[in-house]
């Protein structure tokens, strides 16, 4: 905690306000470029809808791969995101002040792009409310025992759950907004506030219920992705992914890529909205540390996936395994995906030098989600292509314009849904940084003082 | 004859103490104290809050749990399509489903008792001060006409920055 400046009450509403009630010019360029790119992906979409699969690079057996591709990468970085603010907050980690809501927020629009994903990848688009139990009239019921109707139910709790979530944490924070707002504005925030004045019974209830949300939460985090994990590992026909290790193995592979998905916010959130004092570089050493060990977990479950398989020699995981390793292009991608995804990553992250650089720490981060982006790509796209018994016509998969424009637009929607966020509510909670402030103390050790944090019991 | 309301505005925590402790001795037990920041319980003499938070995940849980088990029961049962000659319950789907509408049901109620338990949402904000979000901190009384004089004399000696009152606020 050595990097803390002493901040009052008015310095925080001032600094962490500030992109609520001013706009500047690269918010509105940022806008309108991933707009424009967004719109993209949405005209992808429509003409995917109009047109069917064929104008994409879906083939048969591959009938599954872009879209799930970054349907399970968007899963993945929505987890890590709730998971973080929920163990930081159960734990009560100092350094998670800054990050939780970042955390949260991430969770809510990358789960909002991943639910998109199947919405266009069952090509017709306007029957998905048959994942729903609605037709009472004809008595056709989704079927249960299907992994595809897990999901949805799955996201839907965990979609509702983390809004909800994040909607409770920011009253006090709205309720500053709402002090501060004039004309329609004040409306709308008082309105949000409901009436939150601050007094020690609402402080005392926003305590329990952020320990006792976490608490919830984490199960159902848990529980998303495993469900996920089992839209694979319940398939028996196809060999990469009928493994009884996925559900814990796609857990901490969210974990891995989404806490680097929420290292890049916070770098990006500290160079945007100047929040150095903040967003300090120990925050991105307390990070950095929890991916060192993260990563070298989830590395474990890769080796298991690995080694399980083809230590039983059976020709169809070794030929599954071949194709995934060794042949061209995915013996590329393999490279590219360990490199990326491991190698660097992790080895950097033991240093103490460059967890204490920020423009490294964002620069690993984007490489360990493109490394976990390729992950899945290894995981569905070979496991599919993969020549199977009774399979009467053997394509490959190279990615068509559409579904590559569609896919990139995700990256777009999800930064101008932040962009967006972050103009109505802040990025950084404020009763979190005030709470800091308001238990920081300085303790007299020999001749120094040193800066130190009480706590409650 | 209506109760008024004073809240007296302090510019920071040991002034605000004093004043708590003044309002103490002149008899005021009932006061509320509104803060911008989270202050540690019990930091101005306040009461210990109780509430009964705990309660509603249970019963929240109970009540997804419930209609988890029936809605995927039900749905089976009433298209009991038999397929591989297994059961046309499926437990471990069941169980799955199940599980997360257990785990909504204890969010969404818990959502509801924090909502409840916190005394939100309050339609009028009543006597109140945009300063509190900036770091000062307010001691509300809510009392009679008669006696609440007593307690704007004690939030005077405690040297408040300002009292406001519902009375003069028209309120």
């Amino acid at each position: 905690m050595q990097e803390r400046v002493p901040l009052t009450e008015r310095e925080v509403n001032r600094d962490l306000l500030r992109p609520v009630f001013t706009t500047p010019l690269w918010w509105w360029a940022a806008v309108g470029v991933l707009s424009v790119a967004v719109a993209a992906g949405l005209g992808s979409a429509l003409y995917l809808a109009i047109n069917g699969f064929g104008v994409t690079g879906y083939n048969r057996p591959v009938m599954w791969a872009f879209l799930l591709v970054n349907f399970v990468f968007w899963v993945g970085i929505s987890h890590a995101g709730i998971m973080l603010s929920a163990i930081l907050r159960l734990t009560q980690a100092e350094w998670r002040r800054p990050a939780t809501r970042a955390a949260e927020v991430l969770t809510i629009f990358s789960l909002l792009t991943a639910a998109q994903m199947p919405l266009w990848h069952v090509g017709r688009v306007w029957r998905i409310y048959w994942v729903f139990p609605y037709d009472f009239g004809r008595g056709i019921w989704p079927n249960v025992r299907s992994p595809l109707i897990w999901d949805p139910s799955a996201i839907f709790t965990y979609l509702t759950s983390t809004i909800l979530f994040v909607y409770i944490a920011m009253l006090p924070d709205i309720a500053v907004i709402r002090d501060r707002a004039t004309g329609w504005r004040q409306g709308f925030y008082g309105v949000l506030a409901m009436g939150w004045r601050g007094t020690p019974r609402q402080w005392h209830l926003q305590a329990v219920s952020g320990i006792l949300l976490s608490a919830i939460i984490l199960p159902i985090f848990v529980s998303v992705h495993s469900i996920v994990s089992w839209d694979f590992g319940v398939a028996v026909a196809v060999e990469g992914w009928h493994a009884t290790v996925f559900a814990p193995y796609f857990v901490i592979g969210a974990v891995w890529s989404g806490v680097a998905g929420v290292i890049t916010l916070m770098a990006l959130m500290r160079w945007l909205f100047k929040a150095e004092k903040y967003i300090r570089a120990e925050h991105f050493d307390g990070l950095g540390k929890l991916l060192s060990v993260v990563g070298i977990g989830w590395w474990f479950f890769t080796l298991m996936e690995i080694i399980f398989s083809l230590y039983s020699k059976e020709a169809a995981e070794v030929s599954f395994r071949t194709l995934q390793m060794f042949t061209w292009p995915y013996n590329m991608l393999f490279i590219l995906f360990f490199l990326t995804g491991f190698v660097f990553p992790v080895t950097l992250f033991l240093s103490r030098t460059v967890r204490h650089n920020i423009a490294a720490m964002f620069w690993i981060s984007i490489f360990v989600n493109i490394g976990m982006w390729l992950e899945r790509y290894m995981i569905i796209v070979p496991g599919l292509m993969r020549k199977q018994g009774l399979t009467f016509t053997w394509g490959s998969y190279s990615p068509g314009a559409t579904e590559t424009i569609l896919v990139g637009s995700t990256f777009a929607m999800v930064a101008l849904g932040l962009l967006i966020f972050s103009k109505f509510f802040p990025l950084i909670p404020l009763s979190d940084a005030k709470e800091g402030e308001v238990l920081r103390h300085e303790i007299q050790v020999g001749k120094v003082k040193v800066p130190a944090i009480i706590r409650e019991a | 004859m209506a109760d008024t309301s004073i809240l007296g505005l302090f510019s920071n925590v040991d002034t605000a103490v004093v004043g708590a402790d003044k309002l103490k001795e002149a008899g005021f037990e009932d006061f509320e104290v509104l803060t911008g920041s989270p202050y540690p319980e019990g930091a101005f003499g306040e009461k210990p809050v109780k509430h009964k938070l705990f309660v509603f995940p249970l019963i929240g849980a109970v009540c997804g749990f419930t209609v988890g088990m029936l809605l995927t029961a039900g749905t089976q049962m009433a298209y009991p399509m038999v397929t591989g000659g297994k059961p046309i319950l499926s437990l471990p789907p069941m169980a799955i489903i199940t599980y997360e509408g257990t785990m909504l049901g204890a969010v969404l109620f818990t959502i509801i008792g924090v909502i409840f338990e916190s005394r939100l949402p309050r339609p009028r904000l009543g006597l109140y001060d945009r300063r509190i979000t900036e770091g000062f901190i307010g001691l509300m009384v809510t009392s009679s006409e008669q006696r609440i004089g007593r307690a704007e004399q004690a939030l005077k000696d405690a040297k408040a920055t300002e009292i406001k009152s519902s009375a003069r606020a028209g309120a």
